[in-house]
């Protein structure tokens, strides 16, 4: 039996621990406890002089066991693992203490307990050191398909990155078309390049690209699996189209009988038939039947679009598809979905006929839209000699969205420039701050002011048809408090619009379960680190991007397109991961074969072997979670690297200076234990 | 559903046995119509109204709280009244009291000078308004509907005070008296005024003030072409039915707008007659606009929003996503 050799090492983390833990006391502390060879604080223990100290001391001292209490092992697990590896001491031997997270950043104002919290951390940590054994991690090759989810423009960028570096992409849209809202707008700020000219090109590479299979009116159901290795169900809803003979000639909705107004693509403001290409431009350009508005799915007659088209594409029974992907990575792309203003009623949306949201707007400048570019009324004739647009509807609002939005500042002075382009109406902004970060923002901004736009600071009160004065009759009047000017303001208008904010997608927080990663309360995905990893997630081999994480612009979600891109290349580049091999493991010679631990995995990674009437752990499937090592009534499922005797030694350093009643104390003191 | 057992302590307040016992008249006559039991709340006294508080705190909430120790001896846990001012005033206290542990001990050793004692949080402090729509609900209201108020278009007017706090609906836009009246079979116009101030008791301070306020608001109903302007607040009715000849002749317009109670309506749908729900008290007289029931209004609102021709844009539903 060798005699255990730890090391201890307290960072400063410059004054994020040392300001409020006295890191020297701890670090002499430690020295004393039973095994401790050598403590020591250092200011940065993850800066290279600070991982040099700690692979001297391994060879030079020979330590058994390295604790290292710092940050949070979220942070710097790997960094000292491999300063474990190189020093010849198996990574899985080194321990984390938190006392960041975990005592100096919670305990600010207590000196002397978060220093004592520190200590007892330390001396858990020590004990859990003791007990642990060394592992290897499995090695598994990276699949080169990558699954990227949603078609906006985040999504499409991520896409050609990946597939122009040569490696397959699959891109599952749920929408009949890929373009995400920016197929929506009409010019983008700031500096009012046409939208739908800078977007197309992208989504035509999207939809010929030799690399890239495109999975449109599509949704994932199900996800299985690990980094390089992922299983992913794809449900292809039916498009009751055969697009292997489909031309999108067109023939089949110009003769389509029923209407619907378009909630989706023209944001409400225009009509569709059921029957639809969502937009000229659309990738691919197969048309999609939506069942519940086609006359001849609801009354079992019409058939008209049948009639006319020229190839036979129609396919009234066509069924869903069900497609099982390989993919060694996932990016997740969903973009956002615009605040129902409906939710603030006496800003008159749904009831005040001219009172317009944002995405609506932006379809009625967009040539192509519901008015053909034209800014008119909800008569769809009037010309409007004065719009009202507010700002901050459902963002900055502690009723619904604290957050600001972000984008929408710049949108409504796009949109002050595209009023008085087109009508040379009076534009009014009703704004709290004015935000415009960023290149050629604030440039942007001027130019706006140079042409004329009132500003008017304050939030909007309500919008009313109620005239009260002379002037105001058949007008929306829209009432505020000038904040600049110290009054309260009553200012007629013909039109508003609502600048709405950006909300995650109805369905992000199921999502985020599906793919196995972290939102917001809100719905947001919740990055990996909001500085050093903003498109990574906790679950490695899933990365974010664009509005889907939080609101921003194109230039960003471009921007973090790009870089999932290379996260992905990157680990492809790897050719093979290592995973960790922290799986749970089965003593067979006495599983009773109860079958407990099948039923609760949550993963479905435990098979029954019929023929030796045990249960038997897939460690490829598995993760580790602990789940059928708490639930085994015969106790003999283990969780590697976190055994019960390692985690009771965890505890017991824990309460390493708790007395009982009588004085005494309750944890015995670590017992030697062999080296591995 | 009802309270617990059925009963509800009622506070009528000082106006329901004056200015508007119309309301209290209605108010009973309905409320038998629909079972509920109100029971008086024995030597009750007045709660200080709107203008009390802002001149000396502890002896109005003291006299609140008065009222609030007296109906805790009831054995029911449901205060109900009708007047908004009231019921503010009410529940204001109720919940000062709990919030303040300094003043629930001031206010109650008030009180133990006439042997009372309040303890917050013991009663839930409730309008009529709600009761009738929570408790009772739209359907058995309209099980009740024998003559319904068709061809009349009702301005449903909640006032400010009501307004807030009311748990089931929304503060500046309410909607649950649209929904009633509706249920009674009349037609509720779009009223943006709806939640708006009618002047209280300014029109004793500032005429220049109240009076403007009462024009909006009546301005308001007679551009959207009501009959009748239907509240739930006594103050609201006297201010815009006391001053409508005022306003008229101050801003030379010839309003007349019969303003009545919401429980008013309800009894005139309910087939009981107008003598006995207190119709005819009221100044501007509303018999002529009452011969409507029944006719199907000639014009259809001013301001559609609907599809008017090929060239119109569609118009988004009001129901949120
Ligand atoms: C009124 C308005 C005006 C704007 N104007 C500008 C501007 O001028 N300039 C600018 O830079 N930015 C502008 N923006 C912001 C811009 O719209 C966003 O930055 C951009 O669209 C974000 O792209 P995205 O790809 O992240 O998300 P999205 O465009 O939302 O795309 C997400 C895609 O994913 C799909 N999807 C969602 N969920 C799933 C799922 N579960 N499975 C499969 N597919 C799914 C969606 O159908 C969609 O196609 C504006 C925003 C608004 C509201």
């Amino acid at each position: 039996m060798t005699e255990e050799r730890v090391g201890v090492y307290v960072c400063h983390c410059g004054h994020n621990i040392a300001g409020t833990v006295d890191v020297e006391a701890v670090a002499q502390w430690a020295q004393t406890l039973p095994y401790v060879a050598v403590a020591r604080d250092y200011r940065f223990m993850c800066s290279s002089l600070g991982q040099e100290l700690i692979e001297k001391d391994i060879k030079e001292l020979g330590l058994t066991r390295v604790v290292v209490a710092a940050c949070s092992p979220h942070m710097h697990e790997p960094t000292f693992r491999g300063v474990s590896a190189r020093a010849g001491l198996n990574p899985y031997l080194m321990e984390m203490a938190n006392i960041r997270e975990h005592a100096s950043w919670v305990h600010r104002d207590d000196m002397a307990a978060a220093t004592d919290k520190a200590k007892a951390l330390v001396a858990g940590a020590v004990r859990r050191a003791l007990e642990l054994k060394p592992l290897e991690p499995f090695k598994a090759a990276i699949k080169e398909t990558t699954l990227v989810v949603g078609g906006g423009i985040a999504g499409i960028t991520a896409a050609l990155e990946i597939a122009n570096a040569g490696y397959p992409v699959v891109m599952v849209e749920r929408e009949p078309s890929i373009g995400g809202h920016m197929a929506q707008l009409d010019k983008t700020f700031p500096t009012l390049d046409c939208s739908a000219c800078i977007l197309t090109p992208k989504m035509f590479d999207v939809g010929t690209h030799p690399n890239i299979t495109l999975l449109t009116y599509s949704e994932v159901e199900q996800v299985d699996g690990y980094v390089g290795n992922f299983t992913v169900r794809v449900r292809k809803k039916a498009r009751k189209i055969n697009t292997d003979v489909c031309t999108g000639c067109g023939d089949c909705w110009s003769r389509c009988p029923a209407k619907v107004v378009d909630e989706v693509f023209e944001a409400g403001l225009g009509y569709r038939t059921a029957v639809y290409r969502p937009f000229p431009q659309a990738v691919p350009k197969y048309p999609v039947i939506d069942v519940e508005s086609c006359i001849y799915f609801q009354k079992g007659t019409c058939r008209a679009c049948e009639k006319f088209c020229p190839t036979g594409a129609i396919s009234f029974d066509q069924e869903d598809e069900v497609i099982v992907l390989s993919v060694g990575n996932i990016v997740l792309a969903t973009g956002y979905k615009t605040f129902d203003p409906r939710q603030i009623p006496q800003y008159g949306y749904g009831r005040l006929a001219n009172v317009f949201t944002s995405m609506e707007f932006e379809r009625m400048v967009n040539a192509a839209g519901p008015t053909g570019g034209k800014v008119v009324l909800r008569d769809g004739v009037t010309t409007p000699k004065s719009v009202g647009i507010i700002h901050c509807v459902g963002s900055r609002d502690h009723r619904f969205n604290r957050y600001c939005s972000a984008t929408c500042c710049m949108a409504a002075l796009k949109f002050s420039h595209l009023v008085k382009e087109r009508t040379n109406a009076e534009v009014y902004q009703f704004y709290i701050d004015m935000r415009a970060s960023f290149k050629d923002y604030e440039e942007f901004y001027v130019r706006i002011l140079d042409e004329g736009a009132h500003m008017v600071r304050g939030r909007v009160a309500e919008v009313t048809d109620a005239a009260r004065q002379p002037g105001e009759e058949g007008k929306l009047i829209i009432q505020v408090e000038d904040t600049l000017i110290g009054r309260q303001r009553r200012i007629p208008v013909d039109m508003v619009i609502l600048m709405v904010g950006m909300e995650p997608q109805e369905d992000a927080v199921e999502i985020s379960h599906l793919f196995g990663i972290g939102c917001s309360t809100a719905g947001f995905f919740t990055e990996r680190h909001p500085k050093l990893d903003p498109v990574a997630t906790m679950t490695d081999g899933i990365f974010i991007c664009g509005a889907c994480q939080g609101p921003k612009d194109i230039p960003e979600s471009v921007g973090q397109g790009a870089a999932t891109a290379a996260r992905v290349l990157s680990l492809i580049g790897q050719k093979e991961v290592e995973i960790e091999p922290i799986r749970a493991q089965i003593d067979e010679s006495r599983c009773s074969g109860c079958r407990v631990c099948n039923t609760m995995c949550p993963y479905s990674a435990i098979d029954y072997i019929e023929e030796l009437g045990v249960s038997r752990v897939n460690p490829a499937l598995c993760k580790g979670c602990g789940t059928c090592v708490a639930a085994c009534p015969s106790q003999v499922i283990t969780g590697q690297h976190f055994t019960y005797e390692a985690i009771m030694a965890q505890i017991e350093g824990l309460l390493y200076d708790v007395r009982s009643g009588n004085g005494h104390k309750t944890v015995a003191e670590p017992q030697p234990v062999e080296v591995a | 559903m009802t309270a617990p057992n059925g009963q509800y302590a009622y506070y009528p307040g000082c106006s329901l046995k004056a200015s508007a016992s119309a309301y209290e008249r209605s108010a009973m006559a309905v409320l038998e119509r629909l079972e509920l039991r109100f029971v008086e709340i024995d030597d009750w006294n007045c709660c200080g109204a709107t203008e009390y508080f802002s001149l000396n705190r502890l002896p109005a909430y003291s006299l609140v709280a008065r009222n609030l120790a007296l109906a805790a001896a009831q054995p029911t846990h449901e205060l109900v009244a009708p007047c908004s001012a009231c019921y503010l005033n009410l529940r204001k206290t109720d919940d000062h009291m709990r919030q303040e542990p300094k003043l629930k001990e001031q206010v109650n050793r008030a009180l133990a000078a006439g042997g009372l004692h309040y303890e917050p949080g013991t009663l839930r402090v409730r309008h009529l308004l709600d009761v009738i729509i929570d408790d009772v609900g739209y359907e058995a209201i309209a099980a009740k509907v024998t003559r319904p108020l068709a061809g009349l278009r009702v301005a449903p007017y909640y006032g400010c005070l009501v307004v807030r706090p009311f748990e089931s609906d929304d503060p500046e836009y309410p909607t649950h008296m649209d929904r009633l009246l509706e249920v009674l079979g009349a037609t509720v116009v779009d009223f943006p005024m709806k939640a708006h101030c009618c002047g209280g008791h300014m029109t004793q301070i500032s005429e220049d003030t109240a009076f403007e306020l009462i024009r909006r608001i009546l301005h308001n109903a007679a551009a959207y072409q009501a009959d009748v302007i239907v509240t739930v607040c006594p103050m609201c009715q006297l201010n815009l039915d006391a001053y409508q000849g005022n306003v008229n002749r101050r801003f030379g317009t010839a309003f007349n707008l019969p303003v009545l109670y919401f429980t008013q309506m309800m009894g005139l749908a309910f087939g009981l007659q107008p003598e006995a729900l207190g119709i005819g008290s009221e100044l501007v007289p509303a018999q002529a606009a009452l011969n409507k029931i029944g006719q199907v209004p000639a014009e259809t609102p001013r301001h559609t929003p609907k599809r008017r021709d090929k060239d119109a844009l569609p118009m988004p539903s009001r129901q949120r996503r």
